[in-house]
């Protein structure tokens, strides 16, 4: 077994570190080791999103990097969003919007729409099936989940939560 | 899908990087941005014993125009091509290309020079720079050595590099005006490798002639592909909508497609000639602003 490398990161605010192999991926890292089940596994090949969380401001898939590339970066997941109870207008445009069915994708859904809101705060649809032109659904046929996006950013643009 | 175990080496600078590729040989990897490699890892079909990690490695993430060259740092991001304003300003190839890489978050880690030293004809940054007439820097322990683009891509996944050396630059020579580019790609879904993929880039001389075109073929030979045939036919011509007929069919008649679950051979020549054709307008319309 390969040598054990010590992995330091914030995660969702808190510093957090562990020994781990280098071959760990940072989803098995963040669902096993530090125990946060919000990110989900999906393809794990790279294509579904699923397993999307932000590295230092940028969406990453977590199922494609090793945690060992994570030391020293803040990771942001979706156990993240709310704040002092409060769901993020994201949260809560997928709830109001039924921007989810079974739920699989929207860890991966939120954290996408999360880093294209913040780039860009009132985006058009277009921008909106761009942004989350990395994350399959098999629901919902993306259309509520464009609504949930648009109902974000509208409650966003009207002094919401950021 | 757990990848085969490795050991982890992180070096802060190049010839560090170098010392360590060159101690581990063929065992060794790169770990750039990984997009290609830890899904090939996953697989099984690739099994590096050392990972030699240069993301750690400062200064090697850069777009500037410097010298008559636009220069791409080894570790530039696709996203960061993409959100560049000088890219957006004067090269509407890149522009398009890196807008159909993958999707947003293989973006943010993939990296251009990744893109061309994994060797994958399917990879689309091969043929926009076989258009663009790029040259790519290669470091090594003895210094520094300039590959030509056209002369890079030996075979699948095999490129010009040598072992211990790691692709640090690529410079594409700042175009004149009256020049435009583009790139046309069929994809089955987002993310998905090209069908195929038609990348065109022109100058224009001051009576409308073509004084350079530049065309490559993403995913129709075991290598991207240099249409020179085409290449040559449009030099001297106008860019009308007979030339740029002719021309596509002979940037069609130049790849070399095999059948597979993306389509049969002969459709893959008849979409090369489609999108050479879209491409090439697009391109001349750019080139005429």
């Amino acid at each position: 077994m390969a040598k054990k490398q010590l992995v330091r990161v914030k995660v969702n605010g808190r510093d957090r570190q562990a020994e781990v192999e280098p071959r760990l991926l940072l989803i098995h890292f963040i669902r096993e080791v530090l125990e946060l089940t919000g990110s989900h596994i999906g393809c794990d090949t790279s294509h579904c999103g699923a397993c999307t969380v932000l590295l230092n401001g940028k969406t990453v898939k977590s199922c494609t990097m090793f945690a060992v590339q994570a030391d020293g970066g803040e990771i942001l997941t979706v156990e993240g969003l709310i704040k002092d109870g409060q769901l993020h207008p994201l949260q809560e445009g997928f709830k109001e919007e039924h921007g989810l069915q079974c739920g699989f994708c929207t860890p991966g859904m939120l954290m996408s729409s999360y880093a294209l809101l913040h780039n860009n705060p009132k985006p058009s649809e277009e921008d909106i099936r761009w942004g989350i032109s990395g994350n399959l659904c098999r629901c919902t046929g993306y259309q509520n989940i464009v609504r949930a996006v648009q109902f974000a950013a509208d409650k966003i643009a009207q002094g919401g939560a950021k | 899908m757990i990848p085969p175990a490795f050991e982890y080496l992180r070096p802060t600078t190049i010839p560090e990087a170098i010392a360590l590729l060159q101690q581990h040989g063929d065992d060794a990897k790169i770990l750039s941005g990984g997009q290609s490699l830890i899904p090939m890892m996953k697989l099984r079909i690739a099994r590096p014993a050392y990972l030699v990690d240069i993301n750690r490695i400062a200064g090697l993430s850069y777009v500037k125009e410097e010298g008559g060259f636009l220069k791409i740092g080894g570790l530039t991001r696709e996203s960061e091509l993409e959100a560049s304003p000088l890219i957006h300003s004067k090269y509407p190839l890149l522009v398009d290309t890196t807008h159909v890489i993958a999707d947003p978050q293989v973006r943010n880690l993939a990296t251009v020079a990744g893109n061309l030293a994994h060797g994958d004809p399917a990879n689309d940054h091969p043929a926009s720079m076989l258009a663009l007439g790029a040259q790519v820097v290669a470091t090594g322990a003895p210094g520094e050595r300039v590959i030509p683009i056209e002369v890079f891509f030996v075979s699948l996944f095999t490129t010009a590099l040598r072992q211990g050396e790691i692709l640090t630059e690529i410079r594409i020579p700042v175009p004149p005006v009256r020049s435009g580019g583009a790139y046309f790609k069929l994809e089955r879904k987002v993310g998905d490798f090209a069908t195929a993929g038609v990348a065109t880039q022109v100058s224009l001389d001051d009576k409308g002639a073509v004084q350079r075109a530049g065309i490559g073929l993403t995913n129709v030979g075991a290598t991207p592909i240099k249409a020179r045939k085409a290449e040559d036919f449009l030099r001297g011509k106008k860019l009308n909508t007979e030339n740029i007929g002719q021309a596509a069919q002979l940037a069609a008649d130049e790849a070399q497609p095999s059948s597979d679950l993306r389509g049969p051979a002969e459709y893959k020549k008849g979409l090369v000639k489609e999108l050479a054709r879209r491409s090439l307008s697009r391109a001349a319309q750019r080139a005429a602003k």
